[in-house]
């Protein structure tokens, strides 16, 4: 039930403007938040590039489009970002079905392990990554097949990646479809097929919609993967804004593929939020628990076992190989030298990151859950083309290089009353504005499911707008809440790109160390970049175990 | 109800956090402050506390560090924000950067207390004095011991070596575009055969079977057989690109530690890196930025230095470490350039490397 949807006579119209006093209420924070610390710094940085003099060059979009190396990347980042998510939707189709409808030991900490590497630093997957298909790696071993340095590195990673994202949206739904109406049709006399093709895949259709562009928009975005394991061949649009910014310095050439990007992101966004609107059509939606059962016959076991194994290879194993690497020492000893801060590297012992990192993922926690709720709660009360539109800005900073994020923070975030730019607070920020997107995705579903009639109720009743949430909502969303404020965490736990922008010396967060460790020579390096990554993967692999201890609801995105 | 209450609190408590943060932002900066001096630099920048405690304790200035990235980073960053600096006095800014950071007014001019203790060789900018040298290091091939001695071959020793049959895909090395080495070590091949004969040079280099990858990290740690990560990793090049420092890295940070390093230096490969330290423009305390600047170069900090950052020292008496001498050996007479030079003419190399080498 939505209140978009009910039909509004002349007396709710009187109630809805109401409704818009305190629909604005809500967003002016979110929308604050993300003017200041989001689009007057993209804008500032993208200023500073294209302004000469005060006058906007934007004749410099058609001199960089003319280049040809410019052209290259852009066709790149397309075509892999097609192609990451076809591969992706293919291996993990068959793994949403089989999470959705199997019951099976083990699938709890499954559903969290295959969600580890969405939530993992690039930096680290990497190094993981090229174990499998790299020299020496599974592959090469059983058949002699190495690609690290072919595309089918990138894509194979970007599927380790994204797994999650389509098992958890399109898997979400799946569980709560009622099998009983595929049922019904193949007692009218449809094939296996038919039923399914009538029935479920309509019901399907707009969430797969969904996650495959979500896929595709993470993967056209792809940095670290690509910086990675394209090796210096092969560019996306957001590398080539880091390189041009970072090391060449051309902040024109930036700014441009900065707008490039904003444009089709905002694109894909637009498409996006038409399919989560098609999606919300009504369906009947069961308990997950009714739904799952015991894998029946040769076919459904063989299949089970398929994904299984595809998990096992392909999410598992590169894992795997981090965990293997950091005990490749006597007695644990790289996770005994973490503890001494002889490395000279950062001043403390490496083990303190684990600290900084909680302290800073907490805190941006704590900002992306009152942020994004806030602008849930907004989007719950009335769906007008400016709230649509409002929700898709709200995920543009999933789209937008943390580079021109970090560069942009630098030069406006520098003067009082704002003034933030030695402070601490700047990394939980810049974690926030990643954190935001999930907990507004999580928590719009569920919002949006509440019967509008008890709001109705509280508000005749006298109730003020902020009494019927605390009252009606909060309730009703506190586990959805709480799995909103899981994913911030553990997002904001992996996040590298912008905090290593901003990252203090002396309190440096878990990826940023394991980087840092990584850019210096001996054995003693690497083996305690292996341990940390560990210990990040088990920090994470934890909080969201957590997570599906408390989830009930699965209709969110996440 | 209770737990309603809970979560009221929750959010209440999730509003203070915000609030309380906002609030105490404001007080971060302190700037202003004559007693503190912020140093800018970059990620690979490090001390031992209790050098940087005697020089707090002698001067009165508390030392504020904030490292800022990559060494390219940093220097960008830092020009970016040169009207309102982050800091007082900027580190880590190297020869091939130099020119970028002095032709944007990065710096004012200082002359060092005890400047007259640089080794010549090491002064740049000698009428200005903007910049001061702290550190350098060299870049060269490295290799891989065990596989020369296993394969009966005698390591390479100079650049003429690496397109020789016998090293045929043996080398890995960094984007010159994207990694400081990688460039580094194209510098050194441009000093060594000319504006016109590197490019002859890096098309035999390719015929001979050189990989590129993106990163230092990655070719030192996935690709070079002889580093430890390359050895988990069942890396399979004898030959990278990496720092006349490495096999001692090697060496110090194993346990336990061997008697000698898996790691050679071809000597006749290195490019000579040379860092500087220079007072920011817009420095907010130029007397404590002083004093930062003279604390760099006395022998104090200078014989600190080398077991922290792996670079040797530029003034006269400082002591290289043991570890240094005895399993990596400074190159007698490596490949150097002009910061001007580098500066003419490292974008129209690099972009002519990337066709040549990577397309």
């Amino acid at each position: 039930m939505d209140l978009a949807r009910t039909e509004v006579t002349p007396r709710a119209r009187k109630k809805s403007r109401r409704g818009d006093a305190a629909r604005f209420g809500l967003m002016a924070l979110p929308v604050a938040f993300f003017g200041v610390f989001f689009a007057y710094p993209v804008a500032a940085i993208v200023a500073r590039g294209l302004k000469v003099d005060g006058v906007w060059q934007f004749g410099r979009i058609w001199d960089v489009l003319a280049q040809s190396d410019i052209r290259h990347v852009l066709w790149f980042t397309t075509w892999q970002a097609l192609a990451s998510t076809a591969l992706t939707l293919l291996i993990a189709l068959p793994g949403a079905y089989v999470f959705a409808r199997f019951d099976f030991r083990g699938k709890q900490v499954l559903r969290a392990v295959v969600t580890v590497p969405f939530v993992l630093p690039t930096v680290v997957v990497g190094t993981a990554f090229l174990a499998l298909v790299g020299r020496g790696g599974l592959l090469d071993e059983l058949w002699g097949v190495r690609l690290d340095t072919t595309v089918w590195a990138i894509l194979l990673a970007h599927v380790f990646f994204n797994y999650a994202v389509v098992v958890r949206t399109v898997g979400g739904l799946w569980s709560q479809l009622d099998p009983r109406q595929e049922e019904a049709a193949r007692m009218l006399g449809a094939s296996r097929l038919a039923a399914w093709r009538k029935v479920t895949l309509p019901a399907l259709s707009p969430a797969v919609a969904a996650a495959a562009l979500m896929v595709f928009l993470f993967t056209f975005t792809s940095f670290g993967v690509v910086q990675i394991l394209g090796g210096p061949t092969f560019s996306t649009l957001e590398v080539e804004i880091y390189r041009q910014t970072s090391e060449i310095f051309d902040l024109s050439t930036a700014a441009v593929l900065t707008i490039i990007q904003f444009v089709a992101v905002g694109a894909i966004l637009a498409v996006h939020a038409r399919t989560v609107r098609r999606r919300e059509t009504a369906l009947r939606l069961v308990s997950p628990e009714v739904t799952a059962r015991r894998p029946r016959g040769v076919g459904q076991w063989a299949l089970l076992a398929g994904v299984l194994a595809s998990i096992a290879v392909l999410l598992v194993l590169p894992l795997g190989v981090l965990v293997q690497r950091s005990l490749d020492a006597p007695d644990f000893g790289y996770y005994r030298a973490l503890t001494s801060d002889d490395s000279g590297i950062f001043l403390v012992a490496p083990i303190e990151a684990i600290g900084n990192s909680l302290q800073y993922a907490l805190a941006a926690t704590a900002i992306a859950v009152l942020i994004g709720g806030l602008a849930a709660a907004a989007l719950t009360l009335r769906a007008g083309r400016l709230v649509r539109g409002f929700d898709a800005l709200l995920m543009l900073p999933l789209g937008v290089s943390a580079v021109t994020v970090g560069f942009g923070f630098l030069i406006a975030l520098d003067e009082p009353p704002l003034n933030l730019r030695s402070s601490w607070i700047l990394v939980p920020l810049a974690q926030a504005l990643v954190g935001v997107p999930f907990v507004v995705r999580t928590m719009l579903p569920v919002l949006r499911a509440v019967d509008g009639r008890l709001r109705e109720a509280a508000a005749v009743l006298g109730a003020s707008p902020w009494r019927v949430w605390r009252e009606v909502d909060l309730p009703m969303v506190r586990r959805a809440l709480l799995v909103a404020a899981g994913f911030a965490f553990a997002v904001s736990l992996g996040e590298f790109g912008a905090t290593v922008f901003i990252a203090r010396p002396d309190n440096p967060t878990l990826p940023v160390a394991v980087a840092r460790l990584l850019g210096r020579a001996g054995d003693l390096n690497y083996g305690q970049a292996m341990a940390l990554s560990t210990i990040l993967m088990v920090v994470c692999a934890v909080s969201l175990l957590l997570l599906e201890r408390v989830r009930t609801d699965r209709t969110g995105e996440f | 109800m209770s737990k309603k209450r809970t979560i009221t609190a929750v959010v209440v408590g999730l509003g203070l956090v915000t609030l309380s943060a906002c609030g105490s932002s404001g007080s971060g900066s302190s700037d202003a402050d004559s007693k503190t001096v912020t140093l800018v630099s970059h990620d690979s920048f490090t001390y031992s506390k209790d050098v940087l405690s005697a020089f707090e304790k002698e001067s009165g200035y508390t030392v504020k560090v904030l490292k800022d990235g990559d060494a390219g980073q940093a220097v960008n960053k830092a020009i970016l924000t040169k009207d309102n600096p982050q800091g007082d006095v900027f580190f880590g800014v190297d020869n091939t950067l130099l020119s970028r950071a002095l032709d944007n007014g990065l710096f004012q001019s200082y002359e060092a207390k005890g400047s007259d203790l640089i080794l010549p060789e090491y002064r740049v900018d000698e009428d200005k004095h903007r910049v001061t040298p702290i550190d350098s290091g060299d870049i060269c091939v490295n290799y891989d011991k065990a596989y020369f001695s296993e394969h009966k071959l005698t390591p390479p020793q100079s650049f003429d070596d690496l397109i020789k049959p016998e090293y045929k895909n043996l080398l890995v090395t960094e984007n010159a575009s994207t990694s400081s080495p990688g460039l580094g070590f194209l510098l050194g091949t441009a000093a060594k055969y000319g504006d016109d004969g590197w490019q002859d040079y890096w098309t035999k280099l390719k015929a001979n079977g050189v990989k590129v990858v993106d990163g230092w990290e990655q070719a030192y740690n996935e690709e070079f057989s002889g580093s430890a990560g390359g050895k988990k990793a069942k890396a399979d090049r004898p030959l990278v690109v990496s720092y006349a420092s490495s096999p001692p890295a090697e060496v110090i940070y194993a346990d336990p530690k061997p008697t000698t390093a898996p790691t050679g230096v071809a000597t006749g490969t290195c490019f000579r890196q040379v860092e500087y330290a220079g007072l920011l423009s817009n420095a907010k305390n130029t007397k404590g930025g002083e004093a930062l600047i003279d604390f760099l170069i006395t022998k104090q900090f200078q014989d600190d230095m080398p077991l922290n950052m792996f670079v040797y020292p530029v003034v006269e008496g400082a002591k290289v470490p043991a570890e240094f001498t005895e399993f990596g050996p400074q190159a007698k007479d490596p490949e150097t350039m002009a910061p001007a030079k580098i500066a003419d003419n490292r974008d129209q190399w690099v972009k002519s490397w990337t066709s040549l080498v990577l397309k």
